[in-house]
């Protein structure tokens, strides 16, 4: 099975600029070798979705944006990230502010046992902003952003866990936001809800990308289709490392694309 | 909701109509260029048929784009799926057009059989059909797509019309034959337009209700 | 019909007779077994309210032992000495309690966490008479006296393990994406561990420290070789002392754990050993005073949970 090792694209000139770059990645857990060769570039302010089949790694992926691997005991990483130019991966570099420059939303909403206020200020007030002048603001504006003021500006004191799923999905969205991220990771953002909160988290994501760069784990192919500009295919090796296969608009990847491998994957056929 | 899919629906639309105008244009002007004996102009036709079929492609593209990416269902499904078929039929009707030119080209210098009238009528006719066809299907306007085929029996009626006149010069002068035979496959093909613009009106309905209903004419498709 | 269900029909009649009558046994064994369990714990209920409810009166409560023959009297000494006994114990145990515990939950596997789960099973088993005479020979010796100082420690030491396991316990019920999630918006693992972690499972935390509280309040043989006895121990008075003789805050404190102190369980054995029927008597009030103590430890930990559970469910 050959294996494109240089899916490795500049920028795309008036495709905005690439804000992540990924060279020769490789993800070990102990001696187990999960991610091999991994060569992407994220484009600016844009939707880039990753999809392949279960257990290829594209989870292991995008916990590297934000080197939330580094929580798992035993995992190692070799190549490099680069968000704007610097590799997030050098030593001596902060992982507090990585973390606080690229954002995440888990598969399962996860709120804090807290009010919905103290949910998306518990963000900022990390960072030691505590004027309560400076809190409301903030939480008002994420609140806004991840459109769920209207529904719960009047309970913002309310625990966060009283939401229904959509909304308590769209709260950690506002705590997402809440630390002006650069960078949006979404890990099967919309697994556990209904097709219609599923429809408003994709709609939303619409809206985010004008001023957020989001990087989207998906097994839906169809939420990828709709909703991404460009889309990734991964699939494992014989070595079950996860290899990236293809990576190119959405639009190609889903009416021509052009490994064998993705259209199977695409029309269902796979497996 | 849904608003990137319904910005991408009015893109095509948008798309379909100026396909529709230059498809119009063409037949008035292959006309024009077959009455003013303006040879250049007939060249011309060619160039703008190809810009034709390559906005087709460009729509069939963006269809196949926007079927793919948006899983449209229903109403959606069949909007789009109709917009392929009037593409195609749009393009088609660029073809008629071109094979105007093409018997202009061929004319060459050789005079009408006398001054066109009833030719450029069925083109004035058919193009304005299309135009308000065209319409109805994108304001799905099911009233007005219902209205419009009936509108070709004055189309066959012209075509009869050229018909027998042309019949008459063959039999007062043999000779004249050939350019007979053209000026009746210009008739045809405008007879043609017009048979294709019910074709659209059928679509609208369809997009609507959900059922294929063959409008046929007044009088009978035989030629 | 298939085969299946032809042999499912023959055997519908007999089989779901059977089947019924096998259901209501069970029913009534579990139920009988049930109530047998139960049994036990009425009886002593019961007993000691029957027998000890006929000397409790507000006296009971708000005054210092008599001598024998002088009627009234009270075990205050013992209210006092068992509050602040266990309150120390409460105050050493806390702390390295809940913070090993964290420790263990985060770290299972390093040496130290490994030695950590180890040393407090180990720890808990101990017989708390052999805890007792560490205390003695750790505290008491040196300092020359028996205090409530020496009891809070031995009692803190039995509440260890308690309180490590049940907290390490409840932080590995929350959900690890809790964590995550803080951790993906740039908190550090402690001020995860204090803002996010230490509140999701702090009910069940609470549970487990009351637990122990209640467990340790009835211990009588450490507190026999720590604090001896003290039928004069009255807070007030050593607070009214102190501050007559213009004595510090934290002297006066001192002074009121540096001292021998009275406990109830300590109370109980003393009085039950004697011949005075009035001593037994008052045994038996003491005995229902401490349960009294435990069961108003218990609902009051059950209320508070449920009070804030119901707020943070919203």
């Amino acid at each position: 099975m050959e294996i494109s090792e240089s899916v490795f694209k500049p920028a795309v000139e008036g495709d905005g600029v690439a804000k992540v770059n990924i060279k020769d990645l490789a993800v070990y857990y102990g001696k187990f070798r999960a991610l091999a060769g991994i060569n992407l570039s994220v484009h600016e302010k844009r939707i880039t979705a990753i999809i392949g089949p279960s257990g290829c790694g594209k989870s292991t992926l995008l916990r590297s944006f934000n080197r939330m691997n580094d929580l798992t005991p035993g995992c190692r990483v070799q190549g490099e990230i680069s968000l704007d130019g610097e590799n997030i991966y050098a030593p001596g570099v902060d992982v507090v502010d990585i973390r606080r420059r690229v954002g995440m939303v888990f598969q399962r909403a996860n709120p804090f046992p807290k009010s919905i206020y103290d949910n998306v200020a518990y963000g900022p007030r990390l960072y030691g902003i505590h004027r309560k002048a400076d809190l409301d603001e903030i939480v008002e504006k994420s609140i806004h952003q991840a459109a769920l003021w209207e529904e719960v500006k009047d309970k913002l004191h309310q625990s966060g866990l009283s939401l229904s799923g959509g909304q308590q999905q769209r709260l950690c969205i506002a705590r997402a936001l809440a630390v002006e991220p650069e960078v949006i990771l979404m890990d099967e953002p919309a697994s556990a809800l209904d097709p219609i909160s599923t429809l408003r988290i994709e709609e939303l994501m619409q809206e985010l990308k004008k001023d957020y760069t989001i990087i989207i784990v998906t097994h839906n192919m169809q939420q990828a289709a709709r909703v991404s500009d460009y889309t990734a295919m991964m699939m494992i090796d014989e070595q079950r490392a996860g290899r990236m296969i293809e990576y190119d608009h959405t639009n190609i990847i889903f009416t021509r694309p052009k490994d064998k491998r993705t259209e199977d994957y695409v029309t269902g056929r796979f497996g | 909701m849904r608003k990137t899919f319904e910005s991408e629906i009015q893109q095509l639309k948008d798309e379909l109509l100026l396909l529709g105008s230059m498809v119009e244009q063409q037949i008035l002007d292959s006309v024009e260029s077959l009455k003013q004996r303006d040879i250049e102009a007939s060249r011309h036709i060619y160039k703008t048929d190809a810009q034709i079929n390559a906005k087709r492609y460009a729509i069939e593209e963006q269809v196949m784009i926007a079927i793919a990416t948006q899983q449209p269902m229903a109403h959606d499904l069949r909007l789009l799926a109709s917009i392929l078929e009037v593409a195609g039929e749009l393009e088609r009707m660029g073809d008629y057009a071109k094979g105007i030119a093409t018997v202009s080209i061929r004319m060459g210098d050789q005079p009408l059989l006398k001054p066109l009238i009833d030719i450029p009528r069925m083109a004035q006719k058919s193009a304005d059909m299309l135009h308000r066809a065209l319409t109805a299907f994108i304001n799905e306007d099911v009233a007005a797509a219902r209205l419009i085929p009936a509108e070709d029996d004055e189309v066959d009626g012209l075509y009869t019309q050229v018909y027998h006149e042309l019949m008459m010069f063959v039999i007062q002068d043999a000779k004249v034959i050939e350019r007979a035979n053209w000026l009746l496959w210009v008739a045809h093909n405008l007879e043609r337009v017009a048979d294709r613009v019910t074709n659209i009106c059928e679509r609208t309905i369809f997009i609507a209700t959900g059922e294929i209903k063959e409008i046929g004419s007044s009088s009978d498709e035989s030629t | 019909m298939s085969h299946f269900a032809e042999l499912m029909e023959r055997n519908r009649v007999s089989h779901g007779r059977r089947r019924k009558v096998a259901n209501a046994v069970m029913l009534s064994l579990t139920g009988l077994l049930t109530a047998l369990a139960l049994v036990p714990l009425f009886w002593i209920i019961g007993y000691v309210i029957l027998k000890g409810g006929q000397y409790i009166n507000l006296d009971f409560f708000i005054h210092l032992p008599r001598p024998l023959g002088m009627p009234g009297g009270g075990v205050l000494s013992a209210i006092e000495g068992t509050l602040v006994v266990t309150f120390l114990a409460a105050l050493f145990a806390i702390p390295p309690g809940v913070l090993a515990a964290f420790y263990a939950a985060r770290y299972p596997n390093t040496p130290l966490g490994v030695v950590l789960r180890f040393s407090t099973d180990v720890l808990s088993g101990v017989p708390s008479i052999v805890v007792g005479l560490f205390a003695y020979s750790v505290i008491v010796v040196p300092m020359g006296h028996y205090s409530g100082l020496a009891g809070g420690a031995a009692l803190a030491v039995i509440m260890l393990p308690t309180i490590i396991r049940t907290t390490e316990e409840m932080l590995k019920l929350v959900p690890a994406t809790l964590r995550e999630a803080s951790l993906g918006l740039g908190a550090p693992e402690w001020k995860t561990s204090l803002n996010v972690l230490f509140p999701a499972a702090s009910s069940g935390i609470l549970t487990g420290f009351l637990l122990a509280l209640a467990r340790a309040a009835g211990e009588t043989a450490p507190l026999l070789m720590t604090t001896l006895g003290n039928e004069h121990f009255n807070i007030s008075q050593i607070f009214t002392a102190g501050v007559q003789g213009h004595k510090s805050i934290f002297t006066i404190l001192w002074s009121i754990v540096n001292q021998p102190v009275d406990s109830l369980p300590l109370t109980l054995w003393k009085y039950a050993q004697q011949p005075y029927p009035e001593r037994v008597q008052q045994a038996w009030a003491v005995a229902l005073v401490l349960m009294l103590f435990v069961l108003i430890v218990n609902a009051t930990a059950r209320v508070w949970i449920q009070r804030r559970n119901r707020l943070m469910k919203g």
